[in-house]
């Protein structure tokens, strides 16, 4: 089974990155972009085959290692 | 004092703490491999500078779960000073053992330069020898040292009195000018700059020495 | 098999004579593999074939060089049991492509053709040169080439101790980066490539073989059109992690003495590195390719051949010790494999799948590669006949500070700030001085190093350039108070099939040739990058030179920062006023004709012993040469380091102030007399100037000079 996580920073943490990316796409014409937020994503090919046991494993992972959950949220996505 | 300096894959500034405690503490330290479990019997424990792990993913995350963190965290929750330096420091974070987290420098480059420091708190085994409010000139030389935390937790560490450095000119954004931080005890303590990196005037400072005298005196 | 058509040889980059030489080679046609293997190993990055014939005349020994030309890297002897190890490398095309991996992966094939040889690499340096400020691509390149440098460097934990940048439109389409690394390792722990011993294993570390920058050699080799960004998929990621365990763990391996010869997989990987160890054994090798890690599915035989996968080596063990070597490199989690073994046949030869998929005879594939006398036309740059003088400025002050405003004058902070100058803990002298000094580790021993090159002057007069940069390099070693002891260089000019830009070639090779007769600093290391081109506009001339010196105690150093009001300050040399090809006659005057500055070797190198003298006897407090901008920016250079102004008591015109003349040092001292008899008894021109002292100099505030100094590069770089 493979899986996607998306690593994106919490609301109130300051993105230098996103700015950046915010300011830059300003100067090459792109007006009108709000906030630009920059995350990770991951792709994972798992051996389990069970959505839900495979959901606990990732979310142990997030925890543990993929996100730092004092700046990070993350989200599981399954593709069977 | 005894010391021992944690080696993950892709620690860089290692032998340059190693040269620092030797120079000053009189003795070679135990070079301990990320992928050891049994850490000796030592007054202090060092994670240098460096990338560990490339610093991806994030700085400190991999190395922070080394097999060689659970007995150093053991060590830092009985008391056992604890010393993190600029990935070190990234790595206390990752942990736990420090709160808050170091994010890519608001000017978004790698940034090396000497910094102004303020000792804020001169309090602990690792900055006794300097005096509350000393300027000290010490290098940096980081791409994620800009020091986040929630307000609350902020909060916290200025009225415990855990800030031990500040920058006089911020160089990487860190929130209240934060260089450097204490656990609540004081046993723990991180922070960007490279004391190692200033022992001698052949370098171009030797602001750092203080640092080696005190955990010298201390432990 | 496979019919190779004109078309397949004129896509590898062969001509008709070049592929009947092939033919010849092998008595048969060749199958695709080995037309690769024959095609990268016949490039002009891989075969020097139009320049190897005029890279012979260069001076390469000393007593004190071990190892010239021909290896990974050049070693020299630094007492004590002790070698410096190093050389310097171009990486222009794919930092053009894709700037930060292209600056990164330069960083990275350096640093393994250093440590390849047992060092452990202790300095980075480079030679930056992009187009005009104005052009829209520079920021972009500029940006991402030092974001890459600083992010492989920093992150193997490598100081990156000097460089040189410069802006001019003849690189708008073809900017320069090149990498240079210095590294130590005790002399009877150098290691080199000829492989030996019958059926010794042949082993693979370090990464695994992908399907990145396959041709980046022959790519390496052909002229830009604008077609060329299309050809980003050949170009190579760059994993500094794994290059420093890499690093360490050969380091860890080279303590025993389990290595026959050991050679990085650098510009044709696996082809490269085979057909050398071999070669410089006199031995075959045979590869089962079946056995080479690979990140890809479904990898040929040729894309393995010919992959540029970073972070790998291949080296030949004695036998019995793969276990052991194998363990080191499991620690270190890197890849490990036997894929060969050396045979007594002089031919590489190729397996895949249980069958022969390559034959070549060793001999013919390095000894038959084309060898050009391409036509050359030296001589010095159309001159006009009818020249300008250089008009002098309507006020000193005012154009000094223009000038320390301008872009090649103006600090270079931005960029060294972003490069960890300081790891290792051994830099005494940091980006900003003449040259990058480190310590010998653990000893009281320096090693300084610098790279330099004019390559306006190079236009103007290809010896004279030639000349010159090796002097410059001489200079800045000189000015910090260490011993020049060899170059390594690094190459880069346009299309040498056209006789001018050959003509340029030859010249400066001839100018560097004497300088280092003269001066007894040899060439020991190298490389050459040609076709820096596009749309058929060349380069400048641009042969950079990475010199490397000995200090014996590096407490005696000497920087350029003025140190104590009422010192002495005196310039060393005589100033003729050469103001043709100088900063100030460009970048104020807008004349871009005239002459370059000659240099003059017998000076040069009495100079340099003077200084070195000087400052071994703790007479100087300060010490600079005298380069860009002349007279005036060296000493403002050193007003503003120290932050302390200068009282001028000499009088002279703009020629004095802004000429360009050559070996001339500015020196200060709290001890006039002395330094002036010690000049007399040695016959040496020595001028005063004036003394330290105040804030200001010529009526301009230091911390005025500074900030126009220091605010070009960050307003350049912040503005979109």
């Amino acid at each position: 089974m493979k899986a996607k996580v998306h690593v994106t920073l919490k609301s109130g943490v300051l993105d230098p990155q996103g700015k950046a990316i915010q300011h830059t796409l300003s100067s090459l014409g792109f007006g009108g972009v709000n906030d630009v937020r920059q995350g990770k994503f991951i792709e994972l090919d798992l051996e389990e085959t069970n959505e839900d046991a495979a959901r606990a494993a990732l979310t142990d992972m997030c925890e543990k290692l993929l996100a730092n959950t004092v700046i990070e949220n993350y989200d599981i996505e399954l593709i069977a | 004092m005894k010391s021992a300096v944690i080696v993950f894959p892709g620690s860089n500034c290692d032998r340059d703490v190693a040269v620092a405690l030797e120079k000053i503490a009189g003795n070679r330290p135990h070079m301990v491999w990320h992928g050891e479990t049994d850490l000796p019997e030592v007054d202090l424990v060092v994670l240098p500078g460096g990338f560990s792990f490339g610093d991806y993913l994030r700085s400190g995350a991999m190395a922070g779960r080394s097999p060689i963190m659970k007995e150093v965290i053991t060590r830092a929750h009985k008391g056992k000073p604890t010393l993190g330096i600029c990935n070190g420091f990234q790595v206390l974070t990752e942990t736990g053992l420090l709160p808050g987290a170091l994010m890519r420098n608001a000017g978004l480059n790698f940034v090396c330069r000497d910094v102004t420091l303020k000792v804020e708190h001169a309090n602990s085994a690792f900055t006794n020898a300097y005096t509350n409010g000393d300027e000290i000139r010490i290098p940096v030389a980081h791409h994620d040292g800009n020091y986040f935390a929630d307000d609350d937790t902020l909060k916290a560490l200025e009225d415990n009195a855990q800030v031990a450095f500040r920058y006089k000119d911020n160089p990487n954004g860190s929130q209240n000018d934060i260089a450097g931080i204490y656990n609540e005890s004081r046993s723990v303590l991180g922070l960007m700059p490279h004391p190692e990196r200033a022992i001698g005037a052949e370098l171009g400072s030797t602001d750092g020495i203080k640092m080696f005298e005190s955990l010298m005196a201390s432990l | 098999m496979s019919t190779i058509t004109p078309e397949i040889v004129a896509e590898h980059g062969l001509n008709e004579e070049e592929y009947a030489r092939i033919l010849n080679a092998l008595g048969r046609e060749p199958n695709i593999n080995e037309l690769g293997i024959f095609s990268v190993m016949w490039s002009e990055h891989c075969s020097y074939k139009s320049s190897r014939r005029h890279l012979a005349t260069l001076p390469t020994e000393a007593p004190w060089v071990i190892c010239g030309p021909g290896e990974n890297a050049g070693v020299i002897d630094i007492g004590d049991g002790q070698t410096a190890i190093f050389k310097m490398e171009s990486h222009n095309h794919p930092s053009y492509i894709e700037p930060y991996q292209g600056a990164a992966t330069g960083v990275g094939g350096i640093l393994r053709d250093v440590f390849t040889m047992g060092a452990r690499p202790v300095a980075n340096l480079n030679a930056l040169r992009f187009g005009s400020p104005d052009h829209p691509k520079t920021r972009h390149l500029l940006s991402g080439v030092v974001a890459g440098i600083g992010g492989y460097g920093n992150c193997v934990g490598i100081a990156t101790v000097a460089g040189q940048t410069d802006f001019d439109p003849a690189y708008d389409g073809n900017i320069l980066v090149n990498a240079m690394t210095v590294g130590t390792a005790d002399a009877d722990k150098v290691f080199y490539s000829a492989a030996a011993g019958m059926g010794n294993p042949v082993v693979y570390v370090g990464s695994k073989t992908g399907r990145d920058g396959i041709h980046g050699a022959t790519m390496a080799s052909a002229e830009f059109d604008d077609d060329s960004e299309e050809k980003r998929p050949t170009v190579q990621v760059g994993d500094p992690f794994t290059e420093k365990l890499l690093i360490e763990a050969c380091l860890e391996l080279m303590a025993g003495d389990s290595i026959v010869a050991i050679q990085d997989m650098g510009a044709a990987g696996l082809t490269s590195s085979s057909v050398e160890m071999a070669s410089k054994g006199e031995v075959g090798i045979e590869l089962n390719l079946d056995e080479v890690p690979q990140r890809e599915e479904n990898m040929t035989p040729y894309e393995m051949m010919l992959s540029e996968s970073q972070e790998r080596m291949l080296m030949v063990l004695e036998p019995g010790r793969e276990e052991e070597a194998h363990a080191i490199f499991r620690k270190w989690d890197l890849d490990f494999a036997v894929i060969g073994k050396v045979t007594d046949t002089n031919h590489l030869t190729l397996l895949h799948g249980g069958e022969v998929v390559g034959d070549i005879p060793i001999g013919p594939l390095v000894d038959d590669a084309p060898n050009y006398d391409r036509p050359h036309d030296v001589k010095p740059a159309a001159i006009a006949a009818e020249r300008p003088d250089v008009p002098a400025p309507t006020e000193l002050g005012a154009t000094l500070h223009q000038m320390m405003g301008s872009p090649n004058l103006s600090s270079r902070r931005w960029i060294w700030e972003q490069y960890d100058h300081q790891v290792m803990g051994d830099t005494v002298v940091l980006p900003g001085g003449d040259a990058g000094v480190v310590r010998v580790h653990g000893t009281d021993k320096a090693l300084a190093s610098v790279t330099d090159c004019t390559p306006r002057y190079c236009y103007a007069d290809p010896v004279e350039g030639g000349k010159q940069a090796v002097a410059e390099t001489y200079r800045n070693i000189s000015a910090v108070g260490a011993t020049p002891l060899a170059i390594t260089n690094c190459l880069n000019f346009g299309n040498p099939e056209k006789p001018e830009i050959m003509g340029q070639f030859v010249g400066c090779i001839q100018g560097m040739g004497e300088a280092c007769k003269a001066l007894d600093y040899p060439v020991v290391s190298g490389n050459v990058s040609l076709y820096n081109e596009t749309n058929g506009i060349a380069i400048l001339p641009t042969p950079v030179i990475g010199g490397v010196g000995l200090m014996q105690d590096y407490k005696k150093l000497v920087r350029i920062a003025l140190q104590n009001d009422g010192d002495s300050i005196y310039i060393l040399g005589d100033t003729g006023g050469h103001l043709y090809q100088s900063i100030y006659a460009k970048v104020i005057q807008d004349i871009h004709v005239g002459p370059a500055p000659r240099v003059d070797l017998a000076q040069e190198k009495a100079h340099s012993a003077f200084v070195r003298g000087q400052i071994e006897d703790g007479t100087l407090t300060a010490c600079h040469d005298v380069a860009d901008g002349g007279t005036l920016v060296a000493l403002a250079e050193m007003a503003m380091a120290g932050g302390k102004g200068i009282t001028l008591d000499h009088e002279g015109d703009h020629g004095f102030w802004f000429g360009e003349d050559q070996g001339r040092y500015i020196l200060v001292t709290s001890n006039g007399a002395a330094l002036e008899a010690a000049a007399s008894e040695a016959n040496l021109s020595l001028t005063k100037l004036g003394r330290v002292g105040g804030d200001s100099l010529l009526g301009q505030s230091i911390d005025g000079l500074k900030q126009a100094n220091e605010d070009w590069m960050p307003g350049y770089m912040a503005a979109v």
